[in-house]
């Protein structure tokens, strides 16, 4: 290239002098600083034209200072940026209740101009938009779709600068409003403000506390706390939701396969079956013992069942099943009772004739039954029911239960019911912040679509 | 690209063209514009000093766009209410004459469209409208009346008595960009596209203290 060129020297940070208390005013933001704020009076200054201007005076000092101090460089997206400025804004509901956030400029001499914008420990990495968005609706919101994105309506609120520090690349007043529109499609969101010469459009990324710190490698203290839900945070539980019921699925799968083949495998043979007959007469014993049968193989269930021909009637059957060989006992009752009839809401019927009882790991041996039935010998005296009854005893070896895997299977469905929940909840707590969170906000929001 | 040298007609110093398509320039140290005819430079104004600005991009900064290689051979300079911004007027190794506009360092790259013959009055194009060119729906999102601040370097026209001017810009849903200029009459149509820094690939930039 030809010698000739003019090169302009490094650019240099310009400094001027506040015209109403004389300090110091470092322009971290060059020529493109149109409004500056001297840091002794702040005063806010016109800077757009090399006689410095006054634009406001007596701005309430500030009780404390910005978490992150003006000058300090951030690393975002591999590019270093200088944060050059800080504004407070705020904006108040229907309820008159005022929200304030922070937002901060950030600049880099060859990228241009990026935002923070903190809300309550919530941070959003903000870049003006270059494309114009296109209008939508999503579930009966306003929405935009913008980069594939579909970005639905989440409020417009009245925005008020109500402090200013340091530099901005516009003309920025203490005061001044703008409407303001949020659009979310969390981690990103759009803002569409409402300025006199332009609506623009910018596009936000949520970034923690933390993302912040290390971007900025502030170290002497820690990032403001996240309160709440922020509107464009991502939901922590929703990516686990599709993983929560893939995972069930499986384990349920799982499941039943062990339940299929563990069920084929089980011996499942009886090795005692008996009837009997009971008549309930008072003061009789009617404790029996069974033969002896033989209980094989590995510890495992046995199951006794006990058939009956009850009928408006009940049983007691106090059970034991002995060890022949060690006197170990398992001891247990079954009441059995089936009653039936009809009545004004037509026929009715309780209980079953029939019990069955899983003892589990059984060890193997020789065994016995000991059983003592009871039934009420009062009901001999009604024409219903008599005071006897024909019972069978089944006792069987290794049955296949189910009842475990039914269980294992609702513990299953807890886990990604309970993700699905949480996740849902973050939504409804989300989205109850928004134009459309309570009753008086959604009017708000209609009333604020009318003046339009 | 070749570079060709000429005497400048006020203060003889040498004046180089890297454009051989150059209509105008301005002599970098006399800061006398010039206009070529046929092989004269015939001098018809000056340059008043161009206020500081803040563009990275300096005449002579090179880069890349689309593959293509290009390298900035003068600009046009204006400002309005929100800040100043430039016009770099940059020439590609195809030949092709292009701009890069540089407005508080978001970059937009545009070549001026022939092909389109009808195009909205000043007085039409408020924001808000929708125009299609090149079957790309565009809208202007703002309309700037500018002041023009001055000249530098190698431009394709004559431009240099200028003061007022308007411009409507134009932005599509797919990320497309154009402007159109009422500098003139008739009206011209600038299509192209945002670019983000990292797509031209610079050389040659100017230096910020602190920052490398």
């Amino acid at each position: 290239m030809g010698s000739a060129a003019v090169r302009p020297p490094v650019v240099k940070a310009r400094a001027l002098y506040c015209p109403n208390c004389g300090g110091t005013v470092q322009l971290r933001g060059y020529a493109h600083t149109l409004t500056a704020v001297c840091i002794n009076c702040l005063t806010v200054l016109d800077t757009s034209t090399p006689a410095v201007r006054i634009l406001q005076q007596a701005q309430q000092k500030l009780d404390r200072p910005p978490t992150i101090p003006l000058g300090t460089r951030g690393k975002f997206r591999e590019t270093l940026y200088e944060a050059i400025g800080f504004q407070i804004r705020q904006t108040q509901d229907d309820d008159a209740a005022i929200y304030e956030w922070n937002e901060y400029v950030l600049f880099n001499p060859y990228k241009g101009f990026r935002y923070l914008v903190e809300y309550q420990g919530h941070w959003n990495f903000v870049s003006t938009l270059r494309f114009v968005p296109l209008q939508t609706t999503h579930g009966g919101k306003p929405a935009v779709v913008a980069g594939g994105r579909t970005y639905v309506h989440f409020q417009t609120a009245m925005a008020k600068t109500v402090f200013v520090m340091g530099e901005f690349p516009w003309r920025v007043q203490v005061g001044e409003a703008v409407r303001a529109m949020d659009l979310i499609a969390p981690p990103y969101m759009l803002s569409a403000e409402n300025t006199p010469n332009e609506l623009v459009w910018s596009s936000g990324e949520y970034m923690t506390g933390a993302q912040i710190w290390q971007a900025f490698q502030i170290k002497d203290h820690g990032p403001p706390p996240a309160i709440g839900i922020y509107e464009d945070q991502p939901n922590p539980h929703r990516s686990r939701v599709g993983s929560a019921w893939t995972l069930c699925f499986w384990m349920l799968m799982l499941l039943i396969s062990l339940a299929a083949i563990l069920s084929s495998a089980a011996r499942n043979e009886t090795v005692f079956h008996q009837k009997y007959s009971f008549q309930a007469r008072s003061g009789a014993e009617a404790a029996f013992v069974t033969p002896v049968f033989e209980l094989k193989g590995h510890p495992s269930d046995v199951q006794i069942q006990i058939q009956t021909d009850l009928d408006n009637n009940w049983t007691y059957f106090g059970l034991a099943l002995i060890n022949s060989d060690t006197s170990d006992a398992f001891d247990f009752g079954r009441e059995v009772s089936y009653y039936h009839g009809r009545d004004s809401d037509g026929s009715w019927v309780e209980g079953r004739k029939n019990d069955s009882v899983v003892i589990p790991s059984v060890p193997p041996g020789h065994y016995y039954l000991r059983v003592e039935p009871e039934m009420d010998t009062r009901s001999a005296s009604t024409i219903f029911s008599s005071s006897a009854v024909n019972y069978e005893l089944i006792v069987r070896r290794d049955v296949p239960t189910y009842v475990w895997y039914w269980l294992a299977a609702f513990l299953l469905l807890i886990p990604p019911i309970a993700i699905w929940y949480r996740a849902f909840s973050f939504e409804r707590s989300r989205w109850l912040e928004s134009d459309y969170g309570t009753q008086t906000s959604v009017s708000g929001a209609s009333r604020s679509g009318d003046d339009d | 690209m070749s570079q060709r040298v000429a005497n400048c007609p006020s203060c003889g110093a040498p004046v180089e063209f890297v454009w051989s398509g150059a209509v105008q320039t301005v002599c970098p140290f006399c800061r006398s514009i010039l206009v070529r005819h046929d092989i004269d430079l015939r001098k018809v104004g000056e340059v008043a000093d161009l206020p500081p600005d803040s563009s990275p991009i300096q005449i002579r900064t090179e880069g890349i766009y689309n593959n293509k290689a290009f390298v900035v051979v003068g600009r046009i300079m204006y400002e309005y209410e929100q800040g100043g911004w430039n016009e770099w007027h940059a020439v590609f190794s195809d030949g092709a004459s292009g701009w890069i506009s540089d407005a508080q360092s978001e970059y937009d790259v545009s070549f001026l469209n022939k092909s389109i013959q009808a195009l909205p009055p000043s007085g039409e194009a408020y924001r808000g409208k929708e125009y299609v060119f090149e079957n790309i729906l565009y809208q202007v999102t703002s309309r700037t009346e500018a002041h023009y601040l001055g000249v530098e370097g190698e431009l394709p026209f004559q431009y240099w008595d200028k003061s007022n001017v308007v411009f409507a810009d134009l932005r599509s849903h797919e990320g497309r960009f154009g402007t159109l200029d009422y500098s003139g009459n008739p009206p011209l149509l600038y299509l192209g596209e945002p670019v983000e820094f990292e797509d031209l690939h610079f050389k040659n930039l100017r230096q910020f203290e602190g920052w490398s």
